[in-house]
């Protein structure tokens, strides 16, 4: 089936910004954010996840589920972890995928991002998996496809990411079990985290315990209690008592902008080192979206340590990506 | 320039302008005489609200109840249940052109304010080439007198092509008829340049626009810095960019007293600063875009891209603080802060839109939503679109008195329309505003006595 673009004079919104990610049955059909999902979605797709982890333990890795469809990976932004484990997933759900890496010369040249969703029309895709450097380019690409085309955001901006943090809740939930006891730590580069912003949401979504961010000013965005956090500037108290610590990575550019001083003055006060580690509950696991800086904001004993899930992360992240693809296109007839 | 030139373009010039018939009038052929009869006269300069008939002659109000001595025409419009209002004055829109024709003409634009009871539009100097020599002046305006609707005044450049090192030629724009001088939101390199621009107006009498934004505070921002743009990850721009650089330039006024207009107000600490400002006595003025009063930053929630605009919406709070200060006349002028764009601006993600609302058609109609909503009373929201503006700027026009320019509307107050922005006039369709309902519309419009829009249906 032929990918046609509708481009409406005026883009009509819906009323709930959201409801664009469910279509008139009340199914899952873009996934672009974790708000507006509700408890019910996301322990949904962490179930279907939990029936695909069987089959990645199989020999023959492979159900024909997405048999005859086609998923492009649309990635205007540089990644190779993401675009892989999509393509994992896609391909064990028996899909054709295609990889277009569109760099952003191409948008200097002048292409827009809408001419550039037009120049795929002609590959037949049933599923666009979209990362893109600007806040809400997956809700406008949403907007702009036909209407039996699914977006799976892999990434916009600082706004989400959101199959990132269901694999994330999926690997608590695998660990710790119940959210409703749970303090979970974030800690890092919040101000420029799409990663965070997403956790944040499916962790509140799910119920939990207590959600905190640890980070020095600079690195927090304006009024971040509002998104449903406790905000803690120093380790040891932000840490105390914490069963999840999720460690976000920090880029080098931050010390440009003038918002640190230096990475060893971060790694001193929030590097998270066996010692700081021991300042959370003796159980605690530690996570990392990857890759992480060794030495900037995480230690390697604690990187490779025994509390540390961080290669189960990117395991689960395939079955996650699996259940979400499926989801979307499921209830769909050949 | 030469010298003889100049006299010869100034003898033109703004202050001449308002007496005098539009060029090449015949008596009865091009300028037109009418009689309004039976309007309720509104006019916020003198405080009249009153049913009576009104005498347009040359160009002119040549009475207002009382035909002068030997008046008679042809052109009587019946204006029973009409308001008759003075043009509103757009302080603040941008037509594109010269420049950016893809996105708006002259024409496209004067026609469509015409319609929205707007008879004079100032429009910034960031065209191409920019405003800063009496060259684009002179285009702009034979432009304006070619497309018939609303007159067009230019404002110059403060420092030459805007890029705020070396002074434009002030003296020479105003003469050329620029009504004031700004760099919108272009830096301008140091203080001490802004100190000096603010001086050399000041010898002359300019008046000075600013926009107050500080580029690095504002960043690549896109919007308001506060909880919404937080949870959707938009790189904000603090209120602190606005106060900033409007403390910096209050500072300098205080030195120079020279006389400065705050356009496109977004913040509480804003208005605030203002009114402090103006209890100390300085010279300055404040003014608002009509959407910011009813706008704020929940309304980028779904990342809508005829939000983005800058200054960016803010909170509930500063929406309020900005009502307060056009109520309390702090802020003295609501303008449109116009800016059309081609569909193709806008059809990109959020931050990589261009910013900007095309508001011509919005202006009066969301002033006038103020008085339903209880924020002010009807002849002080009339006031800060027409004698307001004309205050400031120093047009004879703005109001209805006789001897005034006839820049004139009717409106209908009963007439009840929802906005569509698929069938706006102007040439971008860039608003937010589509789907909302209005009560009340414009039916005529005179510009300098000449009737240059009557809605479809009116007699």
């Amino acid at each position: 089936m032929a990918v046609v673009f509708v481009r409406p004079k005026i883009p009509k919104l819906a009323p709930d910004p959201w409801a664009i990610q469910f279509d008139g049955e009340g199914r899952l059909k873009h996934l672009l954010t974790i708000e507006g999902l509700g408890p019910d979605w996301i322990t949904r797709i962490l179930d279907t996840a939990e029936s695909f982890l069987s089959v990645t333990g199989r020999e023959v890795k492979k159900v024909p589920l997405l048999r005859g469809r086609t998923v492009v990976n649309l990635f205007f932004e540089s990644s190779t972890r993401t675009r892989t484990t999509f393509e994992l997933a896609a391909k064990r759900l028996s899909a054709d995928v295609l990889n277009l890496n569109i760099s952003t010369s191409a948008a200097t040249k002048g292409e827009s991002l809408l001419d550039t969703l037009r120049n795929i029309e002609a590959m037949q895709a049933d599923m666009f998996v979209v990362r893109h450097a600007a806040s809400g380019a997956a809700h406008f690409i949403a907007r702009h496809v036909a209407p039996h085309v699914s977006v799976l955001n892999a990434g916009d901006g600082r706004h989400a990411h959101p199959t990132q943090a269901l694999l994330d809740v999926f690997t608590i939930r695998k660990m710790k079990g119940d959210f409703t006891p749970l303090r979970v730590a974030i800690v890092g580069d919040i101000l420029h985290s799409r990663v965070a912003r997403s956790q944040i949401h499916a962790l509140n979504t799910l119920n939990t315990g207590e959600v905190r961010v640890i980070a020095p000013r600079t690195l927090l965005p304006a009024q971040v209690e509002k998104l449903g956090v406790r905000v803690f500037h120093d380790m040891r108290e932000g840490l105390r008592d914490v069963d999840v610590i999720i460690m976000l990575r920090l880029q080098r550019e931050r010390m440009e902008g003038a918002l640190l001083p230096s990475e060893d003055e971060f790694f001193c006060l929030y590097g998270l080192t066996p010692e700081k580690l021991a300042w959370a509950k003796p159980d605690a696991i530690v996570m990392h979206p990857g890759p992480a800086n060794r030495g900037v904001e995480i230690d390697s004993e604690v990187a490779d340590g025994p509390q540390s899930v961080i290669l189960q992360q990117v395991s689960n992240g395939i079955a996650v990506r699996m259940a979400v693809m499926s989801l979307c296109m499921g209830g769909r007839e050949e | 320039m030469s010298n003889a030139m100049n006299k010869a373009y100034f003898a033109q010039g703004q202050d001449m302008d308002h007496l005098r018939p539009p060029e090449g009038c015949r008596p009865g052929v091009d300028c037109e005489s009418w009689i309004i009869r039976g309007a309720r006269v509104l006019d916020p300069a003198s405080g009249l609200d009153t049913i009576t008939d009104v005498f347009i002659d040359k160009a002119g109000i040549v009475g207002v109840g009382q035909a002068p001595a030997g008046f008679a025409t042809d052109n009587v419009l019946d204006a029973a249940g009409l308001w008759l209002i003075p043009g509103v004055i757009d302080s603040w829109a941008r037509l594109r052109e010269p420049g950016q024709e893809h996105k708006a003409t002259v024409e496209s634009e004067a026609r469509a304010a015409t319609a929205s009871g707007i008879t004079t539009v100032c429009v910034p100097p960031d065209t191409d080439p920019v405003i800063d020599t009496p060259a684009v002046v002179r285009l702009i305006k034979r432009r304006a007198q070619l497309a018939g609707g609303a007159r067009v005044m230019s404002i110059g450049a403060l420092t030459q092509d805007l890029a705020g090192k070396r002074l434009a030629e002030m003296v020479d724009l105003k003469e050329a008829g620029c009504v004031a001088v700004t760099n919108i939101l272009r830096p301008v390199e140091s203080l001490a340049i802004m100190r000096r621009a603010l001086e050399y107006a000041a010898t002359f009498g300019i008046l000075v626009i600013v926009q107050p934004q500080d580029p690095s505070l504002a960043h690549k921002g896109c919007a308001h810095e506060g909880a919404v743009a937080s949870r959707l990850g938009l790189p904000g721009i603090p209120v602190a960019a606005e106060t900033a650089a409007m403390a910096q330039v209050l500072a300098l006024v205080e030195e120079t007293g020279a006389r400065v207009h705050f356009a496109n107000l977004s913040s509480a600490s804003a208005v605030r600063l203002l009114e402090r400002a103006i209890d100390d006595g300085l010279p300055v003025t404040g003014g608002v875009s009509a959407h910011q009063l009813f706008l704020s930053e929940m309304d980028t929630d779904a990342f809508d891209p005829n939000t983005h605009v800058i200054p960016p919406l803010r909170t509930l709070r500063d929406r309020d603080a900005l009502r307060e200060g056009v109520a309390s006349g702090a802020i003295s002028v609501i303008h449109s802060d116009h800016q059309p764009h081609e569909g193709d601006a806008k059809a990109a993600p959020f931050p990589e839109a261009e910013p900007g609302i095309s508001t011509l058609e919005t202006l009066l109609p969301l002033t006038l939503r103020l008085v339903e909503d209880g924020v002010l009373p009807l002849h002080d929201a009339l006031q800060r679109v027409t004698s307001g503006p004309a205050q400031l700027l120093g047009l004879k026009a703005g109001g209805i008195a006789a001897g005034l320019r006839a820049d004139l509307c009717l409106f209908d107050p009963e007439a009840a329309w929802t906005l569509d922005a698929d069938s706006m006039l102007s040439r971008g369709r860039n608003t937010p505003f589509h789907g909302w309902d209005f009560n009340g519309q414009v039916t005529h419009s005179w510009v300098a006595g000449r009737l240059v829009f009557r809605r479809a249906g009116q007699p």
